[in-house]
This record gives structure tokens, C-alpha cells and sequence, in this order.
């Protein structure tokens, strides 16, 4: 057995990886339950692949088929409704890790310098999952999946000049139809997780070459005892193996309370409208994207023109790309840092969640007014960030980790 | 530890509050899918009355048979077709191209109706027809103003009309059945209804029964796992200062 190890180490690293990634890697002794959400949030990439895998050997990708072939999967197929709750759980419940995982970056800092590739891979990342979780909500081929890529898919269309035809090339037709279907699906199980997967690999390779950051913002790499190991560090294996362990069964208590009792979460996960067949003459009376969707589509809403609506809302997202270059706070943790970075980041926090709700309900005047007064927060907290963070007076922050 | 789970819970928590707004003179009401002899009626009511014009395409008869525990022989005789087999699906005998021409409409599959109106919806539509001499079946309906279909359960519900003084000022919900004209009373013609949404509700989502059986044992299982889970990393945490 020995034998085998050193002649498979000779050839390929596995010993060295090992040790570089898990039993050697140093990781600060304080990370709290905010940290939990990256291996969570890996969890739920392996669910989707796992159970999207056995959903594909019975999913028929046609406009004819598709809607029938998942009442089969429910119906027919031998635990076809496990995997199938286990998948439409699962893409909502990897938003709320990814939005838990976000809220946790900019509690502590943790997109700061020497961070700032680890988060823009991150967005990255996060920017994929919402075209998967987009492409792969049309494939029940139900009324919301239908008439959402409709509205989403002519949004394209505000575009001047080459918007229609940009439009009429994704849709590869003139409306939503099964040449649409084909095409998503062939990107939502093939091209999108290629390249998330390959973008998560990215992402734990930077984070693993410059380390964790911590909920007090402390390097822990600049006090290193005599072997070179950081005076605050603990292995990732087994301190955090068996500390996420914990994570994992606690989160799989509260999913599996979701999948096998309350699948549909109330309409929020598997909306009702869905579950009729999609039809191109009957518009449903109010089309609302999935929750996770809803503060983007709230501000869509929010500006007049369709356009600037359009502009509006691709600028929320790209704006959080730039987030490292807009803080410039010489300390990274919310603890070290002042009132008014504390209370943007609260404010934002409130207006992102009033913007998810406003966008599932319809368009009147009062929820657009409202809509704009939470935007303007959101973008505020970014665009003022350079100003607050500079100005306000923050805390010094220790050498090492207060003790516990 | 505790603050974790509290944590967790509390982030999804707004997500199960919050529920669907509800359309005029829809009550909420309880419906039992786990009451097996209910699930029965309901789907005699169901062969018996809907499945003319209605189908549920996606169920089986073999599916109703097992979960509700009738004997294939049994469904056969009196829920399938002559010379259907047991494998089938439950469709209607109704043409699409009939449908167009006797009712101007489509007529929808009923398989998931419970999962896209709610039954909430279901039991107040079934129970809102009253008397319209203007609408072509001679009746309307509270939950669905100038619905298509004429008021298939009459027979055993009676006559229904509205109740209000003319002219109303507002949209009558108000409704009274005229005594002598239906085969079963108030309470009779409820239990009939309620026993025929809660099969609708079980069709929709046959698992349902099965799934929390099981989602139960994950849990306890879970709740274990949590347990040793927590105490293994208590005892290698031991030497973390």
C-alpha cells in the first residue's frame, strides 16, 4: 500500500495538494458561522450537478414534450419527484448560501486588497448562476417559465439599433419557442456549468493563495512562529473539516425540512402559474420572476424608459464588481470600521431585501416610488463608499486574534 | 451552536410567512389528502361527474389504485373505461375540436388544477354556481365571473341562486339553494365536494403522503448526524485557544 502511495506520488501531487489545500493550509482560529457559506454553497454546486445529471436521462428538451416529460419524472420514475425537489430547492436555496456569502464579504471586508481577484471571480461566478438559473427555469416549459423568458429575452430588444435582432438571434426565433427550449438546455447542462466549475476552481485557487480573511480583518500570515506556521492559524483539516461538517448537517436539516415538506415553499420556489402548460396565446395576469431574481427586476421597473431600466439594471450588478476599488477603508472587519459604514451597509442590506420583495409585487405607483428610494440606497452605498470610507474615523485593529 | 440553527431558520423564514394573495369569496378550508376513504369518493365524483370533459392526463389508474388502495378489479369495473388497462391515463373521451365547438373553449386537464389554483380556490368555485339566465349553461359563478362550464354537480347540489336585495351596490357572494332540488343536503353536498378537492389535491402531487413519511426518518436521521456532528467537533476543538 505504501508502495502504491510513493509510486502515485511520484507521478502526480496528490500527497502535495493534499497538504497544501487541507491538512497544511492555514486558516484563522475565529471564523464564525458567516463562514460556512462557501462550503455550503460548494454543496449545492454538487447537488445541482448530481441531480441535474439523473433529471437530463428523463428530460425530453422539446416544446412538445418538455412539460409531460417532467410530470413523468414525478410521477413515473422511480424517486424522479425527490430529484426533481432536490433540484428546484436546491437552485433557491444556492441564492440564499451565494446572498449569505456576499452579506458575509462586506460584513468583514473580505473582497479588500489582497482579495480583490478572489471576488471578482466570485461575481463571476455569481453572474453565471443567474444565466443558469434564468436558462434552466424555462425547461418545465410551464406558463412563468414561458412568459418569463419572454419578458427577459426582450429586454435585449431595448437595446438600440442592434437590440431586435440581438433579441431574435438568442431567442433563435421570433418568439419563445421550442428552437429556444433547445438551446437553453443545451447551455444549462452543458456550456454554464463548464464554465462555473471551472470559475470555482479559480475562485478557491486565489482564495488559497492569499488565505482566508477573518471577522476582525487581521492578516494572520505577518506573526508566524519558528516552522513558518501563522501564530493564529489552524489547519482547514480537521479543524474546519469537522466545524463545517456541523454546517452541512445543520443546513441539510432545514433543506430537507424544504424538499420533502414544503417543496413549492409557498409559491416562492416552484411557482404555482408554472405548474400549466406553457401557452402562446394566454398571457398570465402578473409575471414575476423567481424571489432571487425580483431586486433587479424592481429596479428595472423603478426608471421609466426601458432602456435606462435596462441600463439601470446591468449597472447594479456590474457596480459590485468594483467594490475592492471603491473601499477605501484602511481596515477590512465592520468591527474596526465607523458608524457610517455601518449604517450604509445596513441600509443597503434593507433596501436589497425591500427591492426583492417590491419586485414580486405589481408594478403600481406606490411599489415604484418605493422601488426608487431603495435604488437610489443601492447605489448610494457604492457610490459614496470612496467618501465614508475614507473620512470616518475607525478603530485600530489588534496584531493578533483576541482570545475567545 | 444554537445560535446557528436559530440563524439559519430565521433566513428562511420570511420565505414561509408570506403567503399568496386571495381572490374574493375564497375562504380558506382544511383538505385532507391523507384520508384515504375521502380520496376515494373524490375520485368516483371525479370519474363520475369531471372526467367527461376533464382528464388527468399525467395519473394513472394504477397510481389512484395504489395509493388509495382499491383493488385493480375494482378500478377497472368502476373507475376506468371498458377495455381500458390499468396502466393507463386517466384521459377524457372528449375531442379538443368537440370542446372548441360545444363550449368556445379549450377545456383544461385537471391533473395539477389543485397545484395552480390552490384548493382554497377549488372548493369555493365548486360550490359558488348559481342560476344565470344570461350565460349560455344558464349559470355563473362567484370565483369565476362568466365561467364556460355549465354546473355539472347540480343534480346533487340543487338549484343554487344569489341572495342579495336589488340592486346590489356590490358584487353578490351571497348564495341560497332552493330547497327540494338537489339529491344530498348542505352537509352532504360539502363532504361530496371537499372529498372530490382533496382527490384533485392528490393528484396533483401524488407523493405528497410518501414524502413526509420519509422526509421524516431524513430528518431523524439528520438530527442524529447533527448531534455527533456537534460533539466530534467539540472534541477536536478542544485545543483551540
Amino acid at each position: 500500500m505504501r508502495g502504491l502511495l510513493q509510486w502515485i506520488e511520484a507521478r502526480l501531487p496528490v500527497g502535495r495538494v493534499w497538504r497544501n489545500h487541507l491538512s497544511q493550509y492555514y486558516v484563522p482560529k475565529n471564523l464564525n458561522v458567516f463562514y460556512i457559506f462557501g462550503s455550503l454553497a460548494l454543496l449545492m454546486l454538487l447537488n445541482q450537478l448530481l441531480t441535474g445529471i439523473w433529471l437530463t436521462m428523463n428530460y425530453t428538451p422539446t416544446a412538445e414534450g418538455a412539460f409531460a416529460s417532467i410530470e413523468y419524472i414525478m410521477r413515473d420514475v422511480e424517486y424522479g419527484w425527490l430529484l426533481r425537489y432536490l433540484h428546484s430547492t436546491g437552485a433557491s436555496a444556492f441564492f440564499i448560501v451565494i446572498y449569505l456569502h456576499m452579506f458575509r464579504s462586506l460584513l468583514y471586508g473580505s473582497y479588500q486588497k489582497p482579495r480583490e481577484l478572489v471576488w471578482v471571480f466570485g461575481m463571476s461566478i455569481y453572474l453565471l448562476l443567474m444565466a443558469e438559473a434564468f436558462m434552466g427555469y424555462l425547461l418545465p416549459w410551464g406558463q412563468m417559465s414561458y412568459w418569463g423568458a419572454q419578458v427577459i429575452i426582450s429586454l435585449f430588444g431595448a437595446i438600440p439599433i442592434v437590440g431586435a435582432d440581438l433579441a431574435q438571434w438568442i431567442r433563435g426565433d421570433y418568439l419563445v419557442s421550442g428552437v429556444t427550449l433547445n438551446r437553453f438546455f443545451a447551455l444549462h447542462v452543458v456550456a454554464l456549468p463548464l464554465l462555473i466549475v471551472a470559475l470555482v476552481v479559480l475562485h478557491i485557487l486565489a482564495l488559497h493563495e492569499v488565505g482566508s480573511n477573518n471577522p476582525d480583518g487581521i492578516d494572520i500570515k505577518r506573526l508566524r512562529d519558528a516552522d513558518g506556521k501563522p501564530l493564529d492559524g489552524i489547519a482547514f483539516h480537521p479543524y474546519y473539516t469537522v466545524k463545517d461538517l456541523l454546517g452541512v448537517a445543520v443546513f441539510l436539516f432545514v433543506f430537507s425540512t424544504v424538499v420533502f415538506f414544503f417543496p413549492q415553499m409557498g409559491g416562492y420556489f416552484l411557482e404555482p402559474a408554472n405548474f400549466e402548460p406553457a401557452n402562446v396565446l394566454k398571457t398570465p395576469e402578473h409575471i414575476a420572476p423567481v424571489w432571487y431574481f425580483t431586486p433587479f427586476y424592481a429596479i428595472l421597473r423603478a426608471v421609466p424608459d426601458k432602456l435606462m431600466g435596462v441600463c439601470a439594471m446591468g449597472l447594479a450588478i456590474a457596480i459590485v464588481f468594483v467594490l475592492p476599488w471603491l473601499d477605501r477603508s484602511p481596515v477590512k472587519s465592520m468591527r474596526y470600521k465607523g458608524g457610517f459604514s455601518r449604517a450604509a451597509l445596513a441600509l443597503f442590506c434593507l433596501a436589497f431585501v425591500a427591492l426583492g420583495y417590491l419586485g414580486m409585487q405589481p408594478a403600481t405607483t406606490a411599489t415604484i416610488w418605493a422601488a426608487r428610494v431603495c435604488m437610489l440606497l443601492y447605489f448610494g452605498y457604492f457610490l459614496a463608499m470612496p467618501l465614508y470610507t475614507r473620512r470616518e474615523v475607525t478603530r485600530p485593529v489588534p496584531d493578533r486574534i483576541p482570545s475567545r | 451552536m444554537r445560535a446557528l440553527i436559530a440563524f439559519v431558520l430565521l433566513s428562511m423564514s420570511p420565505l414561509m410567512v408570506w403567503a399568496a394573495p386571495v381572490a374574493s369569496g375564497v375562504q380558506p378550508v382544511v383538505i385532507d389528502v391523507t384520508d384515504k376513504a375521502a380520496l376515494r369518493d373524490g375520485a368516483n365524483t371525479f370519474v363520475g361527474y369531471c372526467m367527461g370533459c376533464h382528464g388527468a392526463q399525467f395519473q394513472r389508474y394504477q397510481t389512484v389504485a395504489d395509493d388509495l388502495g382499491i383493488p385493480y378489479e375494482q378500478v377497472l369495473q368502476t373507475l376506468a373505461p371498458a377495455g381500458a388497462s390499468i396502466a393507463d391515463h386517466m384521459q377524457t373521451r372528449l375531442l379538443p375540436a368537440d370542446a372548441r365547438a360545444w363550449f368556445g373553449t379549450e377545456v383544461p386537464d385537471l391533473t395539477l388544477i389543485a397545484r395552480v389554483r390552490g384548493t382554497d380556490w377549488l372548493y369555493a368555485y365548486l360550490q359558488g354556481f348559481h342560476a344565470d339566465p344570461a350565460r349560455p349553461w344558464g349559470v355563473n359563478n362567484i370565483v369565476y365571473p362568466n365561467v364556460g362550464m355549465p354546473n355539472v354537480l347540480e343534480s346533487l347540489q340543487g338549484r343554487q341562486v344569489l341572495d342579495c336585495p336589488e340592486p346590489a351596490a356590490q358584487p353578490c357572494t351571497r348564495l341560497r339553494v332552493i330547497p327540494g332540488t338537489g339529491s344530498l343536503d348542505a352537509r352532504q353536498f360539502d363532504d361530496k365536494v371537499r372529498n372530490l378537492v382533496a382527490f384533485l389535491a392528490y393528484s396533483a402531487d401524488p407523493v405528497q403522503t410518501k414524502s413526509r413519511q420519509i422526509g421524516l426518518y431524513v430528518l431523524l436521521y439528520l438530527a442524529v448526524l447533527i448531534l455527533l456532528a456537534y460533539l466530534l467537533k467539540r472534541e477536536y476543538w478542544k485545543d483551540v485557544g
